[in-house]
């Protein structure tokens, strides 16, 4: 793209002309104009990164800043994989990914489809789906607290109300069986429309003479929706999938608000837990070890998400 | 009204899916509705039983919110003098007198000063990149924009160690100046990436043009370039703001007090007897309003950078 920029500048500038442009060359100019960004994220993302790296090695504790920092090998990565609590925070962490991605790929996407109806008032009704995912995610998991009370809560009232069970009767975020749910519905609440989004976008890609040229071969509305339609939407919610995915796995404010974790360490996900082990416990070694283990899977999972993706795409 | 076309969907599903979709926005909407009138509410309406939908109108919420209080003591009883305000007066008939004021306006000076101080310099920083990305020759392009991109992939918990450290060190923990940077550097993938979409669509002729009647590169980029992207750089600014006007995780692990912003402060709201609902209420309602207005006021830029932003990558 640039080359091909460069090129059409200096074939579309005379050579009398190019004499003539004064100032700066491009190549500073291009160094002058990406240097900051680059600078910028290097000292705030990349070097805190490798610092996380070191520090991983080592027994370090932030609280302890007299004692010597000693190297430790890898003993604090041999110590995050074999302990059993991990793998229940990763297990907490897995099914809230599972279930929320099902619910709003779902949801998400029939509404996308409702909406791509062009009925009259979308425009509006659209609008006001989108605005949760505009909200501060701190301040929602807050309210759903209290949306959630046992006792003057209004998802108890509305439910106790449609199903005829006691309002009281059960509290949303203080059973061992409902909190896992409790975080699913608001996360739900909250991202479906982005969800929903993208596939309005991809839908709206899909140009009409396809349909037309399939209802010439009288295909079914049916096969038409399971040949054309879901196909051509896929990519883009694949896309939907893996920016949810990666949101979800770093996910800490709304449930850190919405259940602190809890009860016990039922809805702990791997961020609320590695926050405890560096800013609750101190162990700022292990938490670090921690840390890259997260961002490994992260990125791992990213990339061979991105190599289906890519194959989808290519189809 | 255009023509018969066969994709046109018929009067029967149109009405289906109105119907469908009007109901999932009520559903949706319900919550924050509730959470504004519960706002409005006396302590004593907003945990009555059933939930009351029809309530008469305190401002006690908003009171509670903004100033602290303290019980008067019988042998203050002479000394105070009779309430001169409304809202004084709300306090007093609860057997209270104004100490100050609370924190909450502290917080949401914070709020404001860091969300739009970081959105200047991410989309400034964010405008040259894409500019310079979008039309030079940048060696190793591609991985500058994946790295860039891969950014947004750490969770925050992970960073905030080193950066908790590196702060401490250089005297930023707990300074505007510290979480500006850290909010511009965050958002700057976003911002390089959503105006490098727009700067792509901004035909080279425009420049070519201005380059030949004599402009420099830089005159060319800020006369010419930079109109044309005004509204992708608006509503790019508008995304920075609503991530920095939203975050909490590096808010509550970076900052103590004096450049906490509200996220991590709504929660902590306590009333004199167990959870002041109104006054917590109150404060989320404050804090959620301007993004919601915002919403409504620019949903056509904020829809279209949202599917721009996925189309893209």
């Amino acid at each position: 793209m640039a080359d091909k920029t460069i090129d059409r500048i200096a074939r579309a500038t005379p050579p009398g002309v190019a004499k003539r442009v004064r100032g700066l060359s491009d190549r500073t100019i291009a160094w002058l104009f990406v240097g900051p960004s680059i600078f910028l994220l290097l000292a705030i993302n990349i070097f805190p990164l490798i610092w996380t790296i070191r520090l991983s090695f080592t027994n370090f504790r932030v609280n302890r800043v007299n004692a010597p920092i000693k190297s430790i090998g890898l003993r604090n990565y041999e110590r995050i994989l074999s302990d059993p609590d991990i793998w229940q925070t990763m297990q907490a962490t897995a099914h809230f990914l599972f279930w929320t991605i099902l619910l709003q790929v779902l949801i998400g996407f029939t509404l996308a489809y409702l909406i791509n109806k062009k009925f009259k008032g979308n425009d509006l009704w659209t609008t006001i789906i989108v605005l949760p995912m505009m909200l501060s995610p701190a301040v929602v998991g807050n309210f759903w607290t209290f949306l959630y009370q046992p006792q003057i809560g209004l998802f108890n009232y509305v439910v106790g109300f449609f199903s005829g069970i006691d309002p009281s009767s059960f509290s949303m975020i203080g059973s061992i069986n409902l909190a896992p749910w409790a975080i699913v519905i608001v996360d739900t609440w909250m991202w479906t429309p982005f969800v929903m989004l993208i596939c309005l976008a991809g839908l709206r890609s899909i140009p009409d003479s396809i349909y037309e040229a399939a209802e010439i071969d009288r295909a079914s509305k049916w096969r038409q929706f399971w040949t054309l339609t879901v196909p051509m939407v896929l990519p883009f919610l694949m896309l939907a999938v893996l920016f949810r995915g990666i949101e979800n796995f770093k996910m800490f404010d709304l449930v850190v608000q919405l259940t602190g974790g809890g009860p016990g360490s039922l809805t702990t996900l791997t961020s609320i837990d590695l926050k405890r082990e560096a800013f609750e416990k101190w162990r700022t070694g292990y938490a670090s070890a921690y840390a890259v283990i997260l961002f490994v899977t992260v990125f791992g999972m990213a990339s061979i998400y991105v190599k289906a993706l890519n194959k989808v795409k290519d189809r | 009204m255009s023509g018969y076309s066969i994709t046109e969907p018929s009067k029967r599903q149109k009405w289906v899916a109105g119907l469908l979709v009007t109901t999932y926005a009520l559903v949706t909407m319900l919550p924050l509705l509730w959470v504004i009138a519960t706002g409005f509410k006396s302590p004593a309406d907003s945990i009555a039983y059933p939930p009351k939908v029809v309530f008469q109108p305190s401002l006690e919420g908003y009171v509670n919110l903004f100033t602290t209080q303290t019980r008067i003591s019988p042998d203050m009883e002479a000394t105070i003098a009779p309430p001169q305000t409304w809202y004084e007066q709300i306090v007093r008939d609860k057997g209270m007198v104004i100490a100050g004021a609370s924190r909450y306006g502290q917080r949401f000076l914070n709020s404001v000063i860091i969300g739009f101080g970081s959105t200047f310099f991410s989309v400034f920083l964010g405008t040259l990149a894409a500019y310079a990305f979008s039309r030079f020759k940048v060696p190793i392009k591609d991985d500058l924009l994946f790295f860039i991109l891969s950014t947004r992939m750490m969770p925050p918990v992970a960073v905030a160690i080193p950066i908790y450290l590196m702060y401490r060190q250089l005297g930023l923990s707990d300074t505007h100046l510290g979480m500006i940077l850290l909010y511009t550097a965050v958002n700057l993938s976003l911002s390089v990436w959503l105006l490098k979409g727009f700067i792509d669509e901004i035909p080279l002729e425009y420049e070519e043009a201005a380059l030949i009647d004599g402009y420099t590169r830089f005159q060319a980029f800020y006369k010419v370039v930079l109109p044309q992207a005004a509204t992708g750089i608006a509503s790019t600014a508008i995304f920075c703001l609503i991530f920095a006007w939203n975050e909490y995780a590096f808010a509550v692990l970076l900052t103590s007090g004096t450049a906490q912003t509200a996220p991590p402060f709504i929660p902590t709201i306590i009333g004199v007897g167990g959870q002041d609902w109104p006054a917590v209420a109150a404060g989320a309602t404050i804090f959620l309003l301007p993004v919601m207005i915002f919403t409504i006021m620019l949903r056509k830029h904020l829809l279209r950078g949202i599917t721009f932003g996925a189309v893209r990558k």
